[in-house]
């Protein structure tokens, strides 16, 4: 299996659509969210599962989504439908898998095999179809490091499920965050540990803008990659505030030409414009560099 | 496929199309009710029995409720349509029969 070069692209927004319904999925690349997730799960009525099947079959085929990211939320595996959710989302060539309510590695491995049967039954490349898997518990929280380490040929990475984690954890949304901050950061360090990316929950008051703001600053002050959405209107704001300031950008444009310079003459730190750097530096400056050329700012020449 | 029972797909919502299929003999009956008839009317005809056509259904009494779908969508709601009469709910032919 070859490495999908999918499995590192840019992923600030991740869009919920729920399959089932027309008016949403059949045009939903023009709001410019980096990825969509197609629901089959909790969007979709458990008397309407078959119907949003056949509705995301017809999206996936005939939609142009120009190069947005289409990922399939399948149901959890403990009911009737994760299967054939499986099946439907590979022949359709869904970019990916999201994994409801994912607890141990062995959700994974359980996935993944089926992954690989639908890949061969519809005659997709073996490894096309991407997987990610959602944490929505205690559990899944101190399982986390080795979920992300399972299938890696396969693996994106994690998101943390605030609703049901919060339930799940007796308390309820608070402005400040503190009811999830334990669950964020334990999910952040291991999946920065597997190497692979971490998103972060849903903001669901829509009329909240400002604390949408809020909410995306802070976890990406934390590290994360991305958020997940549930409306058009939250994407603008999500992306800006993960988008490089200038200032950064030359900051960091600065930070990587000193240290090649450096480095070259054998000097391991230096400063630039009054602070040490050394090679702990490099990896956050070229991070924002690459950010930036993704997110189409980025004029210079590294 | 055989058709068993009476059954719906689809809503009334804006851009979706409801869809209901009943056994019967003798050839595909289609019936069409559509703001955008004068404009679509056969198209959307010509789409259901396409659809069925693929799906091996012979024989079958439609009624649509067109809402203004995509064709897409009015392929996905007969299709659905389609396999609940059959009483089918799993291991579909994905890419097969539904093209």
């Amino acid at each position: 299996m070859t490495k999908n070069k999918n499995l590192t692209r840019l992923r600030r927004t991740m869009m919920f659509l729920s399959a089932q319904r027309p008016g949403l999925i059949k045009d939903a690349y023009i709001y410019g969210a980096d990825s969509l997730l197609l629901d089959l799960e909790d969007a979709v009525a458990e008397n309407q599962k078959d119907s949003a099947r056949f509705s995301l079959y017809n999206a996936l085929t005939t939609v142009d989504y120009r190069g947005t990211e289409r990922i399939v939320r399948i149901n959890a595996l403990d009911t009737p439908h994760w299967e054939e959710d499986i099946r439907v989302a590979v022949a359709g060539g869904a970019d990916g898998i999201r994994i409801a309510k994912c607890e141990r590695k062995q959700d994974v491995i359980t996935v993944c095999e089926k992954i690989e049967q639908a890949e061969e039954e519809f005659k997709k490349e073996p490894g096309s179809t991407l997987i990610m898997a959602a944490l929505e518990s205690p559990l899944a929280i101190i399982n986390a490091y080795e979920i992300c380490t399972t299938c890696p040929e396969r693996m994106i990475g994690v998101a943390i499920s605030g609703g049901d984690y919060r339930k799940s954890m007796g308390t309820k949304y608070y402005p400040d965050g503190n009811e999830i901050f334990a669950g964020r950061a334990n999910m952040l360090i291991a999946a920065r540990a597997a190497g692979v990316q971490c998103f972060d929950t849903v903001f669901t008051d829509l009329d909240d803008e400002e604390g949408l703001r809020r909410e995306t600053q802070f976890i990406k002050e934390m590290g994360f990659d991305g958020k997940s959405l549930i409306s058009p209107k939250q994407i603008k704001i999500v992306h800006e505030i993960f988008t490089p300031t200038e200032k950064e950008i030359r900051s960091a444009e600065k930070i990587v030409r000193a240290w090649r310079e450096n480095e070259s003459k054998g000097v391991g730190v230096f400063t630039v414009d009054g602070k040490m750097i050394d090679i702990a530096f490099i990896p956050g400056a070229e991070r924002i560099i690459e950010l930036a050329k993704a997110s189409g700012v980025y004029e210079g020449d590294l | 496929m055989l058709l068993k029972k009476p059954a719906m797909a689809g809503t009334l919502e804006s851009s979706d199309a409801q869809v209901t299929i009943s056994p019967k003999e003798g050839g595909v009956d289609v019936e069409i009710k559509s703001s955008v008839m004068y404009q679509y009317g056969r198209q959307i005809e010509e789409c259901v029995r396409e659809t069925l056509k693929n799906l091996n259904v012979d024989n079958a009494y439609v009624k649509v409720v067109d809402q203004g779908a995509l064709e897409c969508t009015l392929k996905a709601r007969v299709e659905c349509a389609a396999f609940r009469s059959a009483e089918v709910d799993n291991g579909y032919p994905w890419g097969g029969a539904i093209k």
